[in-house]
């Protein structure tokens, strides 16, 4: 789960890691208000989406006068954002941060994640922030290092004093990189973050290191633990259909292709996507059902997927281990009636009973097209489609 | 031989009272299975299918010889169950849990890191030797007495390269599902080892899928230290970035981890790729004859 800026930036408040004074604003006049009670003579403002790379597609801008906030606010309001992040459907701004701008010297990267590799929580630093991370480490590979930490120890001096002369700061600013490292690892540990990252962390013309940006990632396996960042939820910035699917125990994610996928378990349904593709169609979703697969999620996952107007063919692929073929194409076969299922159908079955069920779709005298195997079925509903 | 898991083995199931803990026990007795004992804390001198339930695997390690324990504990309690089996001395730990809190591995990898254990998982279907001894959530059915060694970062994609073989004559020794987490146990290298040096195991299917580097390590590894025949296989091709796909760990993030670079991987090292997990079984038969 994403957090917004300014949740994140609160989450940093609460932690003692140095930000920008700023509030939030949800109508032009309120970013005015926050403006004024700011003071000072300029302004940051920042369109709130889920979503890096809001600064080229014109989400963040600097007002010289109160009247300037107003006006970026009401163009930033309720647009709609397309960065190289969201896809392009983009997503839509329902909130304007307002912050004091600051005026710095540096601009350095930090951010906290878990490491696959080492299997714990590194930093991972760079003297060259702002930008994108990924393209710095692959021009500047040196300029980009990690520190692993190890969860018994906590960060150890030796790190930070590692990760100052690394960044280039003087005596003075390390010590308060050590407290912004220090708190920003207790922040991840106790809202079970998976990613919390500032970028830029700037050195302002007073010597003083602020985090001008915070994106934090919550890991969704440990929500059940955190009520009160499960409330942080924004459910704008999702997939609705997305959304929805979760809701009923189903992992969808919705992509631009125009044959549906319906499939029990996650390899098998990224598998099916591929084999669609390499077959030389379009996957329209992956969509994994589970292993405890039921009429009623087929059912549901039916009419999930025909929610999509691009849909023009549906491949059900279904590896019945504890499942049983047959309850699975009977639930296909209500799924099909009730919806009335104009769309190619091809099906595929494996497994416990599938003999019964390859009869039951036989018998049922609606058009399904059954598969011997997967590349007869991703075959099948390619050419279904292109006809 | 097999690896890991044999006839012999003896089973602990950790969770045994809950929906999916008897489930599934059930399923690998009546695979043939040996199951000595369970543990639900609470539920302690009790039986299940004339299993003894203890209240904590210590207790449990006391009494009876145990080889393994298979972990169907739910995720917000599932760390514990590891670090307690691993405590109590158990070999082998399963843990089938799927959910559970990456920051809660952390702490696990961390801790049993000098335990003379092998993890296996989480969010995994487990490990079986075929007709012999199933720890996990898999149809046996679909299994059958072979050569050939079988390791996945997914489940139903492992029944997949299973049932082909099966279909093809080869058979299996054994399966291994090491999960689909970004922070696991048993990787994809520490079962080709065991695989390499299994005599009955003669040829060796990998199913690997985007997100981490894993496949990569493996890519090397088989290039420097496998002598057996390996079909490898990446599932994700068109997945988009920045989206989890099912599995907590399937994931391309920051342009790293993607199905592309994985295959290129297996190329550069000279292991037999198959763009189609249809296409394993023939692979593997292929490389064998």
């Amino acid at each position: 789960m994403n957090l917004h800026e300014f949740q994140s930036k609160d989450l940093f408040r609460k932690y003692g890691i140095p930000v920008p004074k700023g509030a939030i604003a949800t109508t032009p006049n309120e970013a005015k208000s926050v403006a004024h009670e700011l003071g000072g003579e300029k302004w940051v403002v920042k369109a709130q989406i889920h979503s890096g790379g809001r600064g080229k597609a014109g989400g963040v801008k600097i007002a010289k006068n109160q009247d300037e906030v107003t006006k970026f606010a009401k163009e930033m309001l309720g647009k709609t954002f397309v960065t190289k992040q969201t896809g392009s459907s983009g997503l839509p701004s329902n909130s304007v941060y307002i912050e004091s701008a600051t005026d710095y010297e540096k601009e350095l990267y930090i951010s906290l994640l878990v490491d696959r590799e080492d299997e714990c929580i590194s930093v991972i630093s760079s003297k060259s922030g702002g930008g994108n991370i990924e393209e710095v480490a692959e021009e500047d590979p040196n300029s980009v290092f990690k520190i692993p930490i190890n969860s018994a120890l906590g960060i150890m001096p030796y790190q930070l004093r590692k990760l100052s002369i690394g960044l280039g700061l003087t005596k003075e600013q390390s010590g308060q990189l050590t407290s912004i490292i220090k708190n920003t690892y207790n922040l991840f540990l106790e809202n079970d973050a998976s990613l919390v990252e500032i970028n830029p962390l700037v050195v302002s013309k007073k010597s003083e290191l602020i985090a001008l940006d915070a994106k934090i990632n919550i890991d969704s396996n440990a929500l059940f633990r955190q009520p009160e960042l499960l409330k942080l939820k924004d459910p704008t910035q999702e997939d609705e259909s997305e959304n929805d699917a979760a809701k009923k125990g189903l992992n969808y994610v919705s992509l631009s292709g125009n044959i549906a996928c319906l499939v029990n378990g996650a390899g098998l349904a990224m598998a099916t996507m591929d084999l669609i593709k390499l077959h030389g169609g379009e996957p329209a979703n992956f969509l994994d059902v589970g292993g405890g697969a039921t009429s009623e999620k087929v059912s549901y996952a039916l009419k999930l997927i025909l929610a999509n107007e691009n849909v023009q063919g549906i491949l059900v692929n279904i590896f019945g281990g504890i499942v049983r073929c047959d309850l699975i194409a009977q639930g296909i076969i209500d799924a099909v009636k009730e919806i009335e299922v104009s769309l190619p159908v091809v099906v595929r079955l494996e497994g416990t009973n599938v003999e019964d069920g390859k009869e039951i779709l036989k018998k049922s005298g609606l058009e399904i097209i059954t598969a011997t195997d997967l590349t007869d079925a991703a075959k099948k509903v390619v050419e279904a489609v292109n006809k | 031989m097999s690896i890991l898991v044999n006839k012999n083995t003896k089973i602990l199931c950790q969770g045994i009272t809950g929906n999916q803990g008897s489930f599934h026990t059930q399923h690998c007795i009546e695979y043939g299975s040996e199951v000595v004992a369970g543990v639900t804390p609470g539920a302690g001198g009790g039986e299940y299918h004339d299993i003894p339930i203890y209240n904590s695997v210590r207790e449990a390690v006391d009494i009876s010889n145990v080889d393994v324990s298979m972990i169907y504990v739910p995720a917000p309690f599932a760390a514990d169950a590891i670090i307690e089996a691993a405590e109590a001395g158990i070999k082998l730990i399963v843990c089938i849990t799927e959910g559970i809190p990456v920051n809660d591995m952390v702490k696990v990898k961390a801790a049993i890191k000098n335990n003379e254990c092998r993890l296996l998982g989480p969010n995994c279907p487990g490990i079986i030797t075929s007709e012999e001894c199933k720890v996990g959530i898999m149809p046996g059915f679909i299994h059958k007495k072979g050569k050939i060694g079988i390791i996945s970062r997914s489940g139903t994609l492992t029944y997949e390269a299973v049932y082909q073989t099966t279909k093809n004559g080869l058979g299996q020794t054994t399966c291994i599902g090491i999960g689909g987490d970004p922070i696991r146990g048993m990787n994809f290298i520490d079962c080709l080892k065991l695989f390499e040096d299994d005599p009955e195991t003669e040829g060796i299917i990998m199913v690997g899928e985007i997100g981490g580097t894993d496949e990569e390590a493996a890519a090397e590894f088989i290039k420097s230290d496998i002598k057996k025949p390996v079909v490898g296989y990446i599932a994700g091709v068109t997945a988009p970035p920045g989206k989890r796909m099912g599995h907590a760990g399937a994931i391309v993030a920051g342009g790293k981890g993607t199905a592309e670079e994985k295959y290129r991987a297996l190329d550069k090292a000279g292991v037999h790729s198959v763009k189609s997990p249809a296409l394993l079984g023939d692979a593997i038969l292929k490389l064998l004859n």
